[in-house]
């Protein structure tokens, strides 16, 4: 019944080569050259210090949502949502910066922030689990269309009560202090502290999963709702708890965004160009578990960058690149289906 | 008055793209395969039937087209969630994000173009004189007419009314004991999906010809996810597609006529998508006091032969 460890590695190896073949035929269909494709973004997002740096800043939402987004996976609870429990995160962290405490210190001022900013996105994230827990509603749909009203908050706040006075017609609210900054490494956008944060709530989702009750009620959840009521499993109370960490861990991550790269509010594509959705894909990638995420979250990041590279030399739409999420999860999907085929017939044979 | 009759004139338009959607995942979802993939099919369908009417000037077969390339984008959905029994709602997902990417591809050239044919209302000759419901009804476009006189009764009729429809229904909600009666389970839902991704297709190529006739990255702006919707709204039902669409139709059209009146445009785009969350909320409310399901009861779960 066990599968040796070394081929659980390599399949996910083999469906990400398929995928990348595919996709090759795909633009090469299109009238692209696939190999100067994959060149421009392999050296854009891997290939120098400074894109690098760049991959390295765009994972760190990447990670912190799809850690998130793992713990509810696992129990079968469907957030779809990160991306407005991000930007709820981000109206917090601004709310803070701009209006609640200005004058503060750094050393208030951050974890203020990013108190303020994982509230805000577990605020939001719970909405669809409570509706769940009490109606039984399908929570695929509320979460999402809760990023499309967030959106639309966010555009609402920065052209209407938030924009700046000084900012000429532009749709920006003011500038943040400068105690509001997060500190990033040398000249690059990395802002540290999110990142580790990041890392260190990897680390501890993990442990959380494998060694506690809490972890263990939500895999019985996952695999079985029926067993889990025999066994005397709370789901409701598990739902919402796990909701307000996948939810506050994205509403972290908008405030990253916004305290460590723009220092304002902006309209929401230009803070976030949908990391709660790809972080979808890096969960899923990471086989729901925490440590995997960090390198799936390292290698959307790179391809985010990639997808800007190819943008700006070869000037195809920056929606392109989500045909690389698209048909790589396809693969993904394709490869649980294979091992279960090699796994049933060994059984059969055993 | 004009007022009015001349909003509700333009609910219609509104909520067509909207109504030829649902009608198909409602059959989807009816033969127990829940699709998350509309949105991708939809633009899919715009970006295929731009470009097809583009190069023919004829806007029969973009449509044509559109249906085609959504069926087909279906069947990637049917393989993945069918035969190779992958979670449908991640493989929807993809879907969606894939049909998103790829029509950013293939749209990349149309951008900002001009169509040299696009459907255009034809007004249905003594039945237009009606006063106002010749105005609201008969004084619009093809795509209106098929989708509201012919589709719907005819997706009624087929589900639940023929044989097939029968199958389609028992696939969905114990495919065990259709097998036993010898329905073929994988055939139903596979054509069932085929159809969800044609209509998607048909949909979105609504948009891209005669609603907003022009090609833009993302146009189909959550109109996927709103179908998803109606389909619980409708429960599962053709026949009560067509309100929960023109509702869905009227709220977009209020938000242009609301926009004079000084009330934040943010603000009004936000209308579709709380009535959804509130229709969806208010269905499985109702739904739990009932004590009674809407959805088949296979919804989302893979089937598989048992060998003997």
């Amino acid at each position: 019944m066990r599968i040796k460890p070394d081929r659980e590695m390599i399949a996910p190896l083999v469906a990400i080569g398929l995928a990348l073949l595919s996709i090759a035929i795909v633009f090469w269909i299109a009238g692209a050259n696939p190999l100067v494709l994959y060149q421009k973004i392999f050296m854009g997002a891997f290939g120098s210090w400074f894109g690098l740096s760049r991959t390295l800043t765009k994972a760190i939402p990447l990670l912190l949502c799809g850690a998130g987004l793992a713990v509810v996976f696992k129990m079968g609870f469907w957030n779809i949502g990160a991306e407005g429990q991000l930007l709820m995160g981000v109206i917090g962290a601004t709310w803070v910066a701009l209006y609640l405490a200005p004058g503060a210190p750094f050393w208030i001022m951050i974890p203020l922030m990013f108190g303020v900013g994982f509230a805000a996105g577990a605020g939001l994230g719970i909405i669809p689990a409570v509706l769940k827990v009490k109606f039984r509603t399908n929570e695929v749909i509320t979460s999402l269309m809760l990023v499309y009203i967030v959106r639309e908050l966010v555009k609402y706040l920065v052209y209407g009560p938030w924009k700046g006075p000084q900012e000429w017609g532009f749709p920006y609210s003011s500038k943040f202090p400068l105690a509001a900054w997060l500190p990033t490494i040398l000249r690059t956008r990395i802002h540290y502290p999110t990142l580790l944060l990041g890392l260190a709530l990897a680390v501890f989702l993990y442990l959380l999963m494998k060694k506690t009750k809490f972890g263990y009620e939500i895999e019985v959840l996952g695999a079985s709702p029926e067993t889990a009521r025999y066994a005397g499993i709370k789901s409701g109370r598990i739902t919402v708890l796990a909701m307000v960490i996948s939810g506050g861990l994205a509403g972290l991550a908008g405030v990253g965004e916004v305290a460590g790269i723009h220092h304002r509010l902006l309209e929401p594509l230009g803070i976030s160009p949908g990391y709660g959705f790809t972080a979808i894909i890096v969960a899923w990638l990471g086989t729901l578990h925490p440590l995997f995420i960090i390198l799936a979250a390292f290698l959307f990041g790179g391809l985010l960058v990639g997808g800007d590279a190819i943008q700006v030399s070869l000037g195809f739409p920056i929606g392109v690149i989500k045909i690389f999420n698209g048909v790589i999860l396809f693969f993904f999907l394709a490869r649980g289906f294979l091992s279960r085929y090699r796994l049933t017939k060994k059984d059969r044979e055993g | 008055m004009d007022f009015i009759i001349s909003t509700l004139k333009i609910v219609l338009p509104a909520g067509t793209p909207l109504l030829l959607g649902t009608l198909g995942e409602i059959y989807s979802e009816r033969s127990g395969v829940l699709n998350l993939g509309v949105e991708g099919m939809m633009i899919m369908g715009a970006v295929s039937a731009f470009g097809t009417t583009m190069a023919t000037g004829n806007v029969w077969l973009g449509i044509m087209a559109a249906c085609l390339v959504g069926g087909g984008m279906a069947l990637i959905h049917g393989l993945l969630s069918i035969t190779f029994r992958a979670n449908q709602i991640v493989s929807g997902l993809a879907l969606t994000i894939f049909g998103v990417g790829l029509s950013a591809l293939i749209g990349r050239a149309y951008v900002g173009l001009p169509l040299p044919a696009k459907i255009r209302a034809s007004p249905l000759p003594v039945l237009e004189d009606i006063p106002v419901i010749g105005e609201v009804l008969f004084k619009q476009d093809a795509l209106v007419y098929l989708s509201l006189f012919l589709l719907t009764p005819l997706f009624w009729f087929v589900l639940f009314k023929t044989k097939w429809g029968i199958s389609l229904r028992a696939v969905g909600e114990k495919p065990k004991t259709a097998n036993g009666a010898g329905v073929n389970v994988y055939l139903v839902r596979y054509l069932a999906v085929f159809i969800g991704g044609l209509m998607a297709g048909m949909g979105g190529a609504y948009l891209s010809l005669a609603y907003t006739p022009a090609w833009s990255e993302g146009m189909t702006v959550g109109s996927g996810w709103i179908v998803i919707a109606l389909t619980i709204f409708a429960l599962w039902k053709p026949e009560r597609a067509v309100w929960g669409a023109y509702l869905f139709g009227g709220v977009k059209v209020l938000q242009y006529r609301l926009q004079p009146l000084g009330i934040s445009p943010n603000l009004l785009n936000m209308l579709p998508f709380i009535l959804t969350m509130t229709v969806v909320v208010l269905v499985s409310a109702q739904e739990k006091i009932k004590r009674k399901v809407g959805a088949p009861a296979a919804l989302g779960i893979p089937y598989v032969k048992e060998e003997r």
